[in-house]
């Protein structure tokens, strides 16, 4: 906000006295109500005004606490953000940041706990990222302020309590993550696990097990769904031979058949095991959070299918090793209530 | 404060007319491949809005585009060109009938989804309230747009933050073939609900150029000085079927005699004598005036017809700004 005058914040809750989960807490005192903008429960003009800031040269970040809210505005992001450029001749450009926030647990339910960036991934003329880790948010968040295109930017409400450690020098000597640009997080070369967001984590946790009891599992972070770092993804299932595709959301048309469809109409040479999607099943979100280590993606199911891809037997002690005492909160400190 | 210039607004209509007529002719021909929503009947508002607007000042628009685009003075060969397809349209030939932009005279777009620029609208207005610079935002759209969540939402922001736009709402009653009577409640006043969200409003009287002319200079006044949006409601009438070239009253959906009725207040034949009748205009400047829209008409369609199409290369490159 110090750099680039033409950037705004714009979302209701951007000013309350909870600043969207602690994210654009004190951001107006420093920089007046003009530029942070508390708006409306308006998600559909609220995105609408941010294109018309955005075709006059301003640079509109625009927040929504929960994706399934800006369901409400799928008319201003696809027929306006997403087509202006081209529609129009490249004559102008909608240079809006949009931050989608998702709800994993904690009884969110059905209508505030969707994933939905497959269908944000198929409309041309948007890109979609979602980090997983705290570390890549910095980079990944100035990367899509900066980007001459409407960028969907998809955090898991459990990100927000996400700690790293980050030392002075580590910081300084690290490459910035571009938006398309994936990340081999875990190196290894018997089963390729990809995964996005909040997936991620949940997959960290089963290959770092399994890794430790001498498996050899690479992991890949997206970090950006679209575009998408085609060429990561299949070097490491041309080294690999085997693919588990880990989603957050409903199997059905979800982008984890998508990293599947890529690598089996690229890759010549059979796989050596059929490629795995793991996602939610076809039913909505219950609220009630009873049978969310069967309904959820955990890191054991993902375990699992590791294990299966390699024809390999489970591990005596995984399921504890791997049990989340609660899947429907990111740690036990967790205590809602949303 | 201006004063319309009577002699000026006719020309601009004639020029609309003209060649929104002219469109309704060759279409049968094929090779206008796009939809197109005609605006004869409807050239009131945008002949009068060409003499309140400065070239500063943007405007925005819905599908029925075309009489609120060349008002705006956006360029004309450019825009048949753009119905015809071709590389050489004011839109690379990618958006039709429906996406008409001129940026050099301030004519930022126009959307086909009913309601869907009126935010986008707003969003200008709010751009022109943080640089301070004085431009107006105008946004256009009809009476079906009333019935779109987005224009409440717009609204609502444009009231709280007091923003330099001016809604501009021509009611021609009916959506597609769905008169006013069938989607909104009898005897509903357009302005007072605009007015009960928050936005000072105005109703023209049907044809009443004057009239539209004050109400239009004042809000645009008011917008300009800081004192906020204006709703304007503009009663017209649309001639035409709601897209594409032919008169449709065969189809019933008008009362019988509605059309022939509102075809004897045309304002464009009632502005014509009063010019002549009080030698504003001569006969004979009248139809030189004609002859020479038709002239740069045929000019533009002839520009249009031998552009090439834009190719496939061409087609699938823009889709991200760089």
């Amino acid at each position: 906000m110090e750099n680039n005058k033409n950037f705004l914040v714009a979302g209701l809750g951007v000013n309350d006295p909870k600043g969207v989960f602690g994210t654009t807490l004190g951001l107006s005192g420093k920089y007046g109500e003009s530029r942070v903008i508390e708006t409306p429960t308006s998600e559909n003009a609220i995105t609408g005004i941010g294109v018309g800031l955005a075709i006059s040269g301003f640079s509109p970040l625009l927040i929504h606490q929960r994706m399934d809210f800006f369901l409400l505005a799928l008319d201003q992001l696809v027929n306006s953000a997403a087509k202006w450029h081209y529609m129009f001749g490249e004559q102008s450009s909608v240079p809006i940041t949009i931050r989608l926030i998702t709800g994993r647990g904690w009884g969110q339910g059905p209508t505030h706990s969707q994933n939905l960036h497959a269908w944000f991934a198929h409309i041309p003329g948007l890109k979609v990222v979602m980090p997983a880790l705290a570390s890549d948010v910095g980079d990944l968040l100035q990367a899509a302020i900066d980007d001459p295109n409407p960028v969907v930017f998809i955090e898991d409400r459990w990100l927000h309590g996400q700690r790293i450690e980050l030392s002075t020098n580590a910081k300084l000597d690290r490459k910035k993550i571009a938006i398309g640009q994936a990340e081999v997080l875990i190196a290894g070369t018997a089963v390729t696990v990809v995964a996005a967001g909040y997936m991620v984590i949940e997959s960290l946790k089963a290959v770092n097990f399994l890794n430790s009891r001498g498996l050899s599992i690479e992991l890949i972070d997206l970090k950006s769904v679209k575009p998408l770092d085609e060429n990561l993804i299949l070097r490491s299932v041309r080294k690999t031979g085997r693919l588990v595709s880990v989603d957050s959301g409903h199997v059905s048309g979800s982008f984890g058949n998508q990293i599947i469809q890529i690598v089996a109409t690229t890759i010549s040479n059979p796989l050596l095991s059929p490629p795995i999607l793991l996602g939610l099943p076809d039913v909505p979100t219950p609220t009630s959070h009873g049978p969310m280590h069967e309904y959820q993606v955990t890191s054991y199911k993902i375990g699992l299918a590791i294990l299966n891809s390699l024809g390999l037997k489970e591990y005596e002690d995984m399921r504890e090793c791997l049990r989340d005492k609660f899947v429907d909160a990111p740690d036990e400190n967790f205590l809602g209530p949303f | 404060m201006k004063t319309l210039d009577l002699a000026r607004l006719f020309v601009t209509a004639v020029r609309i007319r003209l060649i929104e007529t002219a469109i309704a002719i060759e279409y049968p021909q094929g090779e206008m491949r796009c939809p197109v929503h005609l605006s004869v009947g409807q050239e009131l508002l945008s002949a009068v809005f060409e003499q309140v607007q400065t070239r500063e000042d943007t405007a925005i628009s819905s599908h029925r585009a075309h009489a609120h685009y060349l008002g705006k003075g956006g360029d004309l060969n450019r825009m048949i060109a753009e119905l015809y397809g071709k590389v050489t349209g004011c839109s690379k030939g990618r958006g039709g009938s429906m996406h008409l932009i001129d940026l050099e005279k301030g004519f930022i777009g126009s959307s086909a989804i009913v309601g869907n620029s009126i935010p986008i609208g707003v969003g200008v207005a709010m751009s022109h309230k943080l640089r301070g610079n004085g431009k107006v935002s105008y946004i256009f759209f009809g009476d079906g747009a009333i019935e779109e969540g987005a224009f409440y939402e717009a609204m609502n922001f444009a009231a709280v933050h007091e923003l330099p736009c001016v809604f501009v709402c021509e009611n021609n009653r009916y959506s597609v073939y769905t008169g006013l009577d069938k989607r909104q409640p009898t005897g509903r006043n357009i302005a007072a609900l605009a007015e009960a969200i928050g936005v000072k409003s105005e109703v023209a009287g049907l044809g009443d150029y004057l009239e539209t002319f004050r109400i239009l200079e004042s809000s645009t006044q008011k917008a300009r000085m800081g004192f906020g949006p204006t709703f304007i409601e503009v009663p017209t009438y649309r001639f035409l079927e709601h897209c594409g070239p032919n008169d449709d009253n065969h189809l019933g959906y008008r009362p019988i005699g509605e059309l022939d009725f509102q075809k004897d207040l045309d304002f464009i034949t009632n502005l014509e004598s009063r010019l002549l009748l009080e030698k504003i205009m001569s006969l004979n400047e009248v139809k030189i005036v004609k002859s020479e829209i038709e002239n740069e008409i045929a000019q533009a369609f002839n520009f249009a017809k031998k552009s090439p199409f834009p190719t496939f290369e061409e087609i699938i490159t823009g889709t991200y700004a760089i």
